[in-house]
């Protein structure tokens, strides 16, 4: 079902260095996994279990304390690799620079022709429904545009593993579902890869094929399920019983970790999941 | 104009109107006080006669000067406190107190290191502005979101070009606050300091005025720096609240 290898964690872990005499903090891993090219894979997990540090550690922008991350079987060495786009969770927008600057920014950054950089931006503009919005900025936009405005720049890069980081996290319910649509169609029509990490999770079962459940600190997969939806989805899957099934099923599988993470230590650890 | 501001302007026109019908019914001494429309036209007679040209151009280029030395180095200054934090959290307190010290009382210092020129008079203008320049500084760099960072680093850019591309943009709102701030420190620094000792220049036209009891020559003066540092501070305010609404952020 799924495509080569894109991206590769083996045996990855990460800890932090303590410091003022506090311990170093274990956040991460060891993590196993592999991103399949064209796959939407998501990472739920209670707060703080190392979702994000994961995301980042593929990204290049933080270093594996143990262990290999490969992208397109090339190490990522702290550095994040050509063809990597990332869209952040807290708004990353520039509020100096029109809709239309903002998502040009990368591209003349790199000195592509200006004739090309118009013909990108106007299509990811286009693409993402802010082309009638190309002059404004971004404060006069909502939150919900200002992330499509991200999502916009990252885009005309044409990134082949997208990487979102709890992207509509600060959206309300509805307005999620429709960037999850957007996401979708994205998703579709670049063929990229997509990793997306979220705390939501009927957001991960609505959009990814598989979905990485992740222990309380130090993030681990305990379980990694396959929802089965066919590419062509959108937000309509959200009334099928089988989105209420893989939903409780991911729950039933976090709830423990959730409690864990919220400082109760009775429950059971969990079995650790293989790939 | 909004309605705010047609309120503000019309309070100030009945103020000056009150003043004027004071001192025209002389409810104020006239050798205390001329009226507003006799400032003026002493203001204008002055003016057109050059008479003060050279102090006018004088008082504004130790402004300036003091405006640009204290924005450079105070941006500078901030730049690298904010990247040593040790050294930042030795200074803070500093900072705190900076404007609660009477920083004028080493004005006769800088006259008998340096003698009676303009060089006490813009290290006077640069030591009341200069902080208030460090404090948007560093101000300005602590509210840089930790997210540009990323960004930079996602788009691979180098310190430099994050510092210039990213950085200084997301801080310029607090950094023009600084700016704003120090104009306003080195005015009245320049004209406290001319009124008090200086060998030229429009505070000490002033004060040769009040000490001669030309009325109307030291009011038509005090209305003509006024004048200056209204429309200066209007002409920054307007360009703030452009920025500002571009923004979508309250001006500073």
């Amino acid at each position: 079902m799924y495509g080569d290898i894109h991206a590769q964690f083996a045996g990855v872990t990460r800890v932090y260095a303590g410091t003022g005499g506090h311990s170093p903090v274990h956040a991460l891993g060891p993590i196993d996994v592999n991103l399949h090219k064209g796959e939407f894979f998501a990472v739920v997990g209670p707060s703080g279990c190392g979702k994000s540090t994961f995301l980042e550690v593929l990204a290049g922008l933080q270093q594996p304390t143990a262990g290999a991350v490969t992208f397109e079987g090339r190490a990522v060495t702290g550095e994040v690799p050509d063809g990597i786009g990332v869209v952040f969770q807290e708004d990353a927008s520039f509020p100096w620079l029109t809709v239309w600057d903002n998502a040009a920014f990368g591209l003349q950054r790199k000195g592509t022709a200006p004739s090309e950089v118009r013909r990108r931006v106007d299509d990811a503009l286009a693409f993402m429904g802010l082309k009638d919005f190309a002059r404004a900025y971004p404060s006069q936009l909502s939150g919900g545009m200002r992330q499509r405005v991200c999502i916009a720049r990252t885009l005309v890069l044409q990134p082949r593993l997208i990487l979102l980081d709890e992207p509509f996290g600060a959206l309300d319910a509805q307005t999620r579902l429709l960037m999850g649509d957007e996401v979708l169609r994205l998703w579709r029509q670049t063929g990229a890869t997509v990793l997306l990490i979220t705390h939501a999770l009927d957001e991960a079962t609505m959009l990814a094929d598989r979905i990485g459940a992740m222990s309380a600190r130090p993030g681990r997969f305990i379980e990694i399920i396959e929802t089965g939806w066919p590419r062509q989805r959108d937000s309509t899957i959200v009334a099928e019983p089988t989105f209420g099934e893989i939903t409780g099923r991911l729950w039933e599988r976090l709830r423990g970790e959730s409690l864990k993470a919220l400082g109760h230590s009775d429950m059971p650890p969990p079995a650790l999941a293989a790939e | 104009m909004t309605r705010a501001g047609w309120i503000r302007l019309l309070v100030i026109a009945a103020m000056i109107g009150a003043l004027e019908l004071a001192c025209r019914l002389d409810f104020i001494d006239h050798r205390v006080m001329i009226p507003p429309s006799e400032m003026a036209t002493a203001l204008v007679a002055i003016l057109a006669s050059g008479q003060l040209n050279d102090d006018i151009a004088r008082t504004l280029g130790v402004i300036a000067i003091a405006v640009a030395m204290s924005v450079v180095l105070g941006f500078a200054l901030g730049l690298l406190i904010h990247a040593l934090p040790r050294l930042r959290g030795a200074l803070d307190p500093f900072f705190a107190t900076y404007y609660a010290v009477p920083v004028f009382i080493f004005y006769p210092v800088m006259i008998a290191i340096f003698g009676l020129s303009v060089i006490p008079i813009v290290l006077m203008g640069v030591a009341t502005a200069i902080v208030a320049m460090i404090i948007a500084t560093l101000n300005g760099l602590d509210r840089i979101p930790r997210v540009l960072t990323k960004v930079a680093r996602v788009h691979r850019m180098g310190r430099f070009a994050t510092a210039l591309q990213l950085q200084l943009p997301a801080a310029a709102p607090y950094l023009f606050t600084g700016v704003k701030l120090s104009v306003s420190y080195a005015f009245i620094a320049v004209i406290a300091a001319e009124f008090i000792l200086a060998p030229a220049g429009l505070g000490r036209a002033i004060a040769n005025a009040y000490a001669d009891f030309d009325n109307r020559r030291m009011y038509a003066l005090m209305l003509f720096v006024l004048l200056i540092a209204t429309v200066v501070n209007a002409g920054l305010h307007a360009w703030d609240l452009r920025w500002a609404r571009r923004r979508g952020a309250r001006p500073s």
